[in-house]
């Protein structure tokens, strides 16, 4: 089990590598070159970090540990999905979903162990809240993926509610995109929400990432049935919010949408989308339902979703359809969980 | 969030680890809300339920200490007369008239104190439901209130007058659960979750079922 009472180096930004390097009493540039090796390169220990003096070596492996850890556990789906197991610092798990689709390679990773939300369709709300995952634990299950050159887009869509765990989330944001980091293009980084509002101010005003929210119903009271979150930020604030942003400059938001059968999938719900969503240049992104254990909710069929998406169309709303991807290995939307093993 | 400074009335332990800040009333509010609270340079606040208040003067807030947290352990330092920033009330956790049950974990039970101070009680069960009995917090408002609709669920040592387990056992146990009314659930995200599944399992629609969980 990996706990150590070294503290990890993965994960820090580069004013906190010169901290670091400063209170070790190594030459300033050594943050730099410690950058390069955690973000840029593919070495997973100090001793591997070639450019370091023997002296720097040795110091930083007395006092910190590197902090990356590769995937414990990997389950393959029929159509290419890969879900990946990591333990974190502390122990607990988290999952992360890799989808290869053509020249798209998506990693979709998690920011918290478990979820405090509490959303009616998720399995992830299942297992409780049991901790916060640091920037470092969110990169790693970039840097240790074994597809991890491959990858062209990351989603914070797996386990956790990403503003719910802001400063961590905005640092990796910070890390992943820096030109000392990862140096990925924001546009290439699309950041989940259910809307918490506070958090989400501070993600647009600072990142240039992309935004989702998970929309799920148009109509207040209906949504509050299905997202907690809605009975203190509702979607109405929400949406203001996000009306208030520039949302120029090729940067997106997109509103995520399960299909409940005779629940969100009617004329009704066409119509009110498009009233609610007015004055936001935005996407809709339709999914299918994923079936938990002991849920009362169904999917749309596919003739009512098809239908949807058309009417939305014809709103002059940008729609799709998400393709349901990794299902058979529990990957899909909403059912990332390591409820089992806390078990363990 | 817009933050306005006020000081604090007073502070007091309730119980083993419940602290009760009563602080100035500066906004109207609807019983069920919440606000933000904070303390300067500690930015951005967190959220609290208002849990009781007069209406005309003043408003508290129940807590725990979480020794990990970032605000409950300085807020717990406070005492008469310390500045303490404040947000408007908002949310839509809202009490009303209508027949309900309210089932509570821990320090959840804040918004149905508000409900009770504003008079909501009538036609209403509260399930309140803690490790240590010493938690029951306001015990005797509700045992004056709602008399053998108030069950105190104790999952820890057994304790007169309470059952013994979880609320998701009290629950369980029960012959049947009305149908037609809400049920208003706040506390942990496991809790709430649990709770939710018994109810959903036990034959209740989810669209009656309203929740509030503590982040």
């Amino acid at each position: 089990m990996m706990v150590n009472n070294k503290k990890p180096l993965f994960g820090k930004t580069l004013e906190e590598l010169k901290e670091i390097v400063q209170k070790l009493n190594l030459p300033s540039f050594t943050a730099k070159q410690l950058a390069d090796w955690l973000y840029k390169k593919d070495v997973v220990d100090f001793e591997a970090m070639t450019n370091l003096s023997k002296e720097a070596r040795q110091k930083l492996s007395d006092e910190l540990v590197t902090g990356l850890s590769a995937p414990e556990k990997v389950q393959a789906s029929t159509d290419g999905t890969k879900k990946y197991l990591y333990r974190s610092f502390a122990g607990k798990f988290v999952e992360a979903a890799y989808i290869p689709d053509d020249d798209r390679h998506t990693l979709c990773v998690s920011t918290q162990v478990g979820c405090k939300m509490g959303c009616l369709f998720c399995m992830t709300a299942k297992q409780g809240f049991q901790g916060q995952l640091s920037a470092g634990e969110i990169l790693n299950q970039i840097r240790s993926l074994p597809e991890r050159h491959l990858l062209t887009n990351i989603v914070y869509m797996g386990m956790g509610e990403p503003f719910d765990n802001l400063d961590e989330t905005m640092k990796s944001l910070d890390i992943l995109t820096a030109d000392y980091g990862f140096a990925m293009s924001p546009k290439r980084i699309t950041v989940s929400t259910i809307g918490i509002i506070p958090g989400m101010k501070t993600f647009l005003e600072q990142s240039q990432c992309h935004l989702a929210v998970s929309l799920h119903s148009p109509f207040e009271e209906d949504r509050k049935k299905l997202m907690p979150i809605q009975t203190v930020y509702p979607l109405k604030e929400v949406l203001d919010t996000i009306r208030n942003f520039d949302f120029s400059r090729q940067r997106r938001v997109s509103f995520e949408y399960i299909m409940f059968k005779g629940l969100n999938d009617t004329p009704r719900h066409v119509k009110e989308l498009a009233k609610v969503l007015n004055g936001i240049r935005c996407r809709i992104n339709l999914l299918r339902f994923h079936p938990i254990p002991g849920t009362p909710l169904e999917s749309s069929g596919d003739e009512t979703i098809a239908w949807f998406r058309e009417a939305l169309k014809e709103k002059g709303i940008m729609t799709t359809l998400r393709q349901s991807r990794g299902q058979d290995i529990d990957a899909a939307c909403g059912l990332l969980s390591t409820k089992e093993l806390l078990k363990k | 969030m817009e933050l306005f400074e006020t000081q604090v009335i007073s502070h007091k332990i309730l119980g083993i680890s419940g602290h009760l800040l009563r602080v100035p009333l500066l906004h109207e509010f609807n019983p069920g809300q919440v606000m933000g609270l904070g303390l300067k340079g500690l930015y951005p606040p967190r959220i609290y339920s208002i849990a009781g208040s007069d209406f005309k003067t003043w408003i508290e807030f129940l807590f725990d200490v979480r020794p990990e947290g970032f605000l409950s352990p300085k807020l717990a330092e406070l005492k008469a007369g310390d500045v303490i920033q404040i947000t408007k009330p908002f949310g839509a956790f809202l009490g009303s008239r209508e027949p309900a049950w309210w089932i509570a974990g821990g320090t959840g039970i804040a918004p149905f104190k508000a409900m009770l101070d504003a008079g909501l009680i009538g036609n209403k069960t509260l399930v309140h439901g803690v490790r240590d009995p010493s938690n029951f917090y306001f015990y005797e408002a509700f045992e004056e209130a709602l008399g053998s609709e108030y069950v105190r669920c104790c999952s820890g040592e057994k304790a007169e007058g309470c059952f013994n387990g979880r609320v998701t056992n009290y629950l369980e146990q029960l012959p049947e659960l009305p149908s037609d009314i809400h049920y208003y659930l706040c506390g942990s995200a496991e809790m709430v979750v649990d709770t939710r599944d018994v109810l959903i399992a036990r034959g209740v629609l989810f669209n009656n079922i309203v929740a509030e969980i503590y982040f």
